[in-house]
């Protein structure tokens, strides 16, 4: 027989692959979205199952009106090392993002919203947190269509059944 | 040169193929069109149609003109198939997948 090509018996020693990740996205800033993102992309694209879990400011990257205006944090980011004051004064953040969008742009890196669309489009859950939905006074109809649906975290917990939790 | 002493070998259409332990070929000049239908049928794709053959074709064609195959979102931006139907073709990953069965290296890219 010819057709075991793919039927690859792996070592004893090799672990299992993931098959499924739930990754939680709790920050509203450039630097707390993007990673949860390339990430739940990129296990798409590995043919893992991914579901996105918004909770807190993290429910921004998927807010009809704020998903467009995510921001680098200039403020307490060490890692810009730029002078403390610096990172304060008014527009910084604006202009620091500016710069970072371009940067991304050229290196073909999709911007927070048509990121957001391409993974729901890769079949991936968006789902958004009760809680924080709740707390911050918000309703289905604030969140982009792609969003599959509100949960509570027992449910988000029953979602991820059987896979690996990622918390960003 | 590539050593192929230790890698895998399987016979595809009547010809001896070498590949990774990840299924992919180490050589893609041992690749012919006449292996495709085996290839996805390795890969689960029973039915194969004109949209995977599109797919296929245009992995290909990159690989020979860049050297390397195109991530997702290259395929969804320039093969004419949209990401969407690129994972309804190819569940278990389009690049990936699609690689495989094109006969090229895996695809490499973050994005």
């Amino acid at each position: 027989m010819t057709t075991d090509v793919l039927a690859r018996p792996a070592p004893a020693s090799k672990p299992e692959t993931i098959t499924k990740v739930s990754i939680i996205v709790s920050r509203g800033s450039l630097d707390g979205v993007y990673p949860a993102l390339i990430m739940a992309n990129g296990a798409r694209a590995e043919g893992i199952e991914a579901n996105l879990f918004f909770t807190f400011f993290g429910l921004d990257a998927i807010h009809r009106k704020r998903h467009e205006h995510i921001k680098i944090s200039t403020v307490g980011n060490p890692g810009l090392h730029l002078a403390t004051w610096l990172g304060g004064v008014p527009g910084m953040s604006s202009v620091m993002t500016h710069y970072l969008a371009q940067k991304m742009e050229k290196l073909d890196i999709p911007s927070i919203p048509e990121f957001v669309e391409m993974i729901a489009d890769t079949g991936a859950g968006l789902y958004a947190c009760k809680a924080s939905v709740d707390l911050f006074g918000l309703s289905r109809e604030d969140f982009i269509d792609q969003v599959t649906d509100i949960i509570t975290v027992g449910e988000f917990y029953a979602q991820a059944a059987g896979g690996q939790i990622i918390f960003t | 040169m590539i050593d192929t002493m230790m890698a895998p070998t399987v016979t595809l259409a009547g010809l001896t193929v070498d590949v990774n332990e990840e299924g992919f070929f180490l050589q893609p000049e041992q690749w012919a069109e006449t292996m495709v239908p085996e290839l996805a049928r390795a890969e689960g794709i029973a039915d194969l149609t004109d949209r995977h053959w599109q797919v296929i074709r245009f992995m290909r064609r990159q690989f020979e003109e860049k050297g390397t195959g195109p991530t997702v979102r290259v395929l969804g931006k320039t093969s004419g198939v949209s990401i969407k139907e690129l994972y309804q073709l190819f569940p278990k990953g389009p690049a990936k997948v699609a690689a495989r069965i094109a006969g090229i290296p895996k695809p490499r890219g973050c994005i």
